[in-house]
């Protein structure tokens, strides 16, 4: 599926609003918690290795 | 040399007694000049008294979000703002956590639940996923499920639970600030319960939920008045949507002053890496609390956040000659 990522995967904020230095910084610690494509807040597991990240429109993204 | 740290010589390293409060306060108080040398005796009394063996855990979440109670710092809580979603993990992915934590050498699997205390389909759950876990892994088990009842107690200890988290998170006086759901002699209760039942029990907090030093050291002699085999120790990580969000992060010679003051006052527990290192520490101040009294670590992720690559701490420790703790082995 290609659609536009228009919202932070971190803050759930337009990602085009400032850049959005600090959620980068903080997403190399942390999963994303909303879908960069409609900003649904997404079902994400944390494993001792890697993540699953799941929007119930944009399927499932894994780290 | 303070004079602190000469009594600490004597008392913590030669007859291995630990620090009472006030002692506690004055390591914690001690100038960045002096650091150093409180950080060096503590990895002394370490070495001394535990031995140079890392205890290597890994930890899951079973249960994310959703939480009832009101854990400040903590973005699992159903009452906040937070984008944590609830969650709940299968008992295949739960095996594949074990295995993939028993492959990086860990001796220890955390199972955890964001939950005030477990429901009989929580319980249910644990039952199954432990003995999913005991016929395919080797490691051994430990959960983290919140406030028990005797039932439940004994109940972990006939899944052959070996140990059982249940953080203070603070001392007793600031707990109120904290957390205003449950009490801290709630929790107290629990671990009461647990030291008794055999189980071992792993109690620890988090630094820089805005205690001050005095109340950093308070929590240090409560802990050991309850001489918890393992105390893990967390650095506040300021969750989005948490009444705690906008905290500052620990100082990072703070955090190290607190590293060998918590280790002066328990000279014999397994004092364990927990969230929030790699922000408060980053990877020189990791290596200084390993050479400072941590004798313990959590690798790969935690339960809501990232940790550092589980290949990356025990190059660390390869490159310290601190062995990892064998599956058989008590410190």
């Amino acid at each position: 599926m290609t659609t536009t990522r228009v919202w932070c995967d971190r803050c759930g904020e337009p990602a085009d609003a400032g850049g959005h230095p600090a959620c980068r910084a903080a997403r190399e610690l942390e999963p994303p918690r909303f879908c960069a494509h409609c900003r649904r807040r997404m079902k994400v597991q944390v494993l001792p290795v890697g993540w699953a990240a799941a929007c119930v429109e944009h399927g499932e993204l894994r780290g | 040399m303070p004079e602190i740290l000469d009594q600490a010589r004597k008392q913590v390293l030669e007859n291995g007694v630990g620090l009472d409060e006030a002692g506690v306060l004055a390591v914690l108080n001690l100038p960045d000049e002096h650091l150093p040398a409180a950080l060096q005796l503590a990895h002394e009394v370490r070495m001394r008294w535990c031995g140079p063996e890392v205890e290597v855990e890994g930890i899951v979440s079973l249960k994310t979000g959703g939480c009832p109670e009101d854990c400040h710092f903590c973005s699992q809580s159903g009452l906040f703002t937070s984008p944590v979603r609830s969650v709940l993990l299968d008992i295949p992915s739960l095996v594949k956590a074990a295995k993939q934590t028993a492959a990086t050498g860990a001796t220890e699997f955390c199972i955890v639940a964001a939950v005030r205390g477990p429901d009989a389909r929580l319980m249910k759950q644990l039952r199954e996923g432990v003995a999913a876990i005991r016929a395919e892994v080797d490691i051994q088990i430990a959960a983290s499920l919140g406030m028990l009842s005797q039932e439940q107690v004994d109940e972990l200890v006939d899944m052959g639970v070996h140990r059982y988290n249940h953080n203070l998170e603070t001392c007793r006086s600031y707990f109120p600030n904290v957390v205003t759901t449950h009490s801290w002699e709630e929790r107290w209760e629990t671990l009461r319960m647990v030291r008794e039942s055999g189980m071992e029990v792993c109690c620890g907090g988090i630094l820089g939920l805005g205690e001050t030093v005095e109340q950093r050291a308070e929590f240090a002699a409560q802990l050991a008045s309850l001489d918890p085999h393992e105390v893990p120790l967390n650095f506040l990580n300021p969750r989005p949507g948490t009444p705690l969000g906008d905290r500052p992060v620990v100082e990072g010679k703070d955090a190290l002053r607190a590293i060998a003051a918590f280790r002066l006052a328990m000279p014999r527990t397994i004092l364990r890496y927990a969230g929030g290192r790699e922000l408060t520490l980053g990877d020189l101040g990791t290596r200084e609390g390993l050479l400072g009294g941590i004798n313990a670590v959590i690798v790969g992720n935690y339960l809501t956040t990232l940790g550092r690559p589980a290949t990356d701490d025990l190059a660390l420790l390869d490159d310290l000659k601190m062995p990892v703790k064998a599956l058989s082995a008590t410190l």
